[in-house]
């Protein structure tokens, strides 16, 4: 009898992990890098009591080709093209801030229309990468496909200007120093005009979808939560920070480019949740539609490039400078140091997905696992910028 | 915000035993930051998170910088007595800087929105003291970068909660992003090697024994 007893003690002892490399009675499951949601090679280590998510370790690098070192080794024009290949889904803002660092490190001006077409240009960035944020946001909640390719057919009519504006979809190399690469003819601009018009009727549709839905709500309402004094010190940036109600956007603060200019708002979150982060894409699309709308109305004629700035043997003076921009997953930075040579003798990238990753663990402590995979979503991490 | 000349001084009020010096930037964008020293890394960044007036509550960018040894020419005009005469003759003198490591931060104010505030700390050398004071426990964005640093550069960081490589994997040994890195010789080199590429590949060849081959055929006459 009492062997018996000893083992149905011995069954309801909990199960000791096999292998575990942390402490108690958790179990170390690897998810990633070849996982279908963490969009991209990355990985995280978690270590699960039953379903609930106790410890929580990024690992990245997978990509990782020492973007700041090929920097290094190239001309300053040189490195515009690697900018793309960052976060390749925003190669216009990449562009841009790129071009604004080595303009402040050189004290060069842009004239008036180039810095509307670059306006336009990173609005439209903005959408794009807004849509299809929530589209892969709501295919790793469970709707899968079909919200995606709602998202992507918008996403495609933005890409199919950029082609048609600076030769490639993804990769544009738009941006050069001082200036911009080609000039958008009228009737570009008109056919921008007309997708930025009705473009306002797709976020309705969506946001109906979104709202009120109850899965949505169910997945997203309280779940990984941010207070904003961990926001503030983590450092993260973009609609991230904004919806845990920090009014911080670079556009506002630092009022580069001609954005002082244009009528809009920023968008503040309230309880710092997925939703709520969820919701800030949406009203940031409404107020990128309000800015290209003006941005339509008011661009200039003129020239697009600023002619004084020398192509070969562009050598900013010695010193540094950091300039950044409000990207739309947050503040993209570049810092450069010259000594005066052609190349720059530092050459770093402040990515906002890799520091917005800092706090992912602790957003993610005491969720299920299938809520990881929400919250990373809502991060919007591009492995390109992460890894570098 | 208030200048940098201002800050210092609150800064040395404020933490006694503090060495600021301010490094000039000339470039257009007249970025110039304050060198802070290592010691008292800690207290002055704490100082400039919670001052009321600065509040640098936003640790933007952590970045490292590589400096190797160089000589820095100067030229000074001094008057000497040549030939009974006195006349200007400029003398260039040769310092020579030992190399070192920095790790530069960029501040701004999420409350204030002011910004940037650029923060230095130098390391004394390339290879042994190689150590500086971790500011992950005031920013926490430091995270992270500072992890990054340490792979890429090879700053250690004291008082760092979690100081381990973060972009190449854990077994790998040298620091990429210094400047005097060499990339290890184990590439898969091209299958038909040329320039640079076959330079380094006939490190691999086996030495061949004399009558072996096409060298020795000789031409027909």
């Amino acid at each position: 009898m009492s062997a018996v007893i000893e083992t149905l003690e011995a069954m309801e002892r909990p199960p000791v992990s096999m292998g575990s490399r942390l402490e108690g009675e958790l179990l170390e499951v690897s998810m990633g890098p070849q996982h279908p949601s963490t969009h991209g090679v990355f990985r995280m280590n978690v270590a699960l009591e039953g379903e609930i998510v106790r410890k929580l370790k990024p690992v990245f690098g997978y990509l990782h080709r020492n973007h700041e070192k090929i920097g290094e080794s190239v001309s300053y024009l040189g490195s515009m093209p690697y900018t793309d290949r960052l976060d390749y889904f925003c190669s216009m803002t990449n562009n841009w801030a790129y071009a604004l660092s080595v303009e402040k490190l050189a004290g060069i001006e842009v004239p008036e229309r180039a810095e509307y077409l670059r306006i336009i240009l990173a609005e439209l960035t903005r959408l794009q990468n807004h849509v299809s944020l929530l589209g892969f946001l709501l295919n790793d909640m469970g709707a899968w496909g079909t919200p995606l390719m709602y998202a992507f057919r918008e996403r495609e009519k933005i890409l199919d200007l950029f082609e048609s504006l600076s030769g490639s979809r993804m990769m544009c190399d738009y941006m050069r120093f001082g200036g911009c690469r080609v000039d958008a003819s009228p009737e570009w601009l008109a056919r921008a005009k007309k997708i930025v018009d009705i473009f306002p009727r797709f976020v309705d549709e969506l946001e109906q979808l979104i709202v009120g839905n109850e899965v949505v709500i169910a997945r997203t309402q309280n779940v990984g939560k941010l207070s904003r004094d961990l926001a503030i010190s983590t450092g993260i940036t973009g609609p991230m920070l904004r919806a845990c109600g920090v009014n911080y956007d670079v556009r506002k603060v630092d009022c580069y480019g001609f954005y002082p200019r244009f009528k809009f708002r920023i968008p503040l979150g309230e309880h710092g949740d997925t939703y709520d982060r969820l919701m800030m894409r949406i009203l940031e699309m409404r107020e990128s539609v309000g800015i290209l709308k003006q941005a339509f109305e008011q661009i200039p004629t003129g020239p697009i490039i600023n002619p004084k700035v020398k192509i070969r043997a562009f050598r900013p003076p010695v010193g540094e400078a950091y300039g950044r921009i409000e990207a739309p997953k947050g503040e993209l930075g570049f810092y450069l140091i010259s000594d005066g040579g052609p190349n720059p003798y530092r050459y770093r990238v402040r990515p906002p997905s890799f520091i917005n990753l800092t706090i992912l663990e602790d957003m993610c402590l005491g969720h299920t696992v299938a809520d990881v995979m929400v919250i990373l979503g809502s991060i919007d991490i591009v492995m390109g910028e992460v890894d570098r | 915000m208030e200048g940098l000349e201002q800050i210092k001084a609150r800064i040395e009020a404020a933490v006694p035993g503090a060495k600021i010096e301010i490094l000039q930037n000339a470039s257009p964008s007249q970025q110039h930051s304050l060198k802070i020293d290592n010691q008292h890394a800690g207290d002055v960044a704490k100082f400039l998170r919670d001052d009321p007036a600065l509040r640098l509550d936003f640790c933007s960018n952590v970045t490292g910088v590589d400096w190797l040894d160089r000589t820095v020419k100067k030229t000074v005009k001094v008057k000497k007595v040549i030939d009974g005469e006195e006349k200007e003759v400029s003398e260039t003198t040769e310092e020579k800087i030992t190399g070192y490591l920095e790790a530069v931060y960029h501040l701004f104010s999420m409350s204030h929105k002011h910004g940037p505030v650029i923060i230095r700390m130098q390391t004394t050398d390339r290879a042994q003291n190689v150590c500086l004071t971790s500011l992950t426990p005031i920013w926490r964005s430091a995270e992270f970068q500072e992890r990054e640093i340490f792979d890429l550069y090879g700053i250690r960081f004291d008082g760092h909660p979690d100081l381990r490589r973060i972009l190449m994997w854990d077994e790998f040994e040298d620091h990429p992003m210094r400047k005097d890195y060499r990339e290890p010789d184990d590439y898969e080199y091209e299958p038909t090697p040329h320039d640079e590429v076959l330079e380094k590949a006939k490190g691999h060849y086996v030495s061949r024994p004399e009558l072996d081959g096409a060298e020795k055929i000789t031409t027909q006459t």
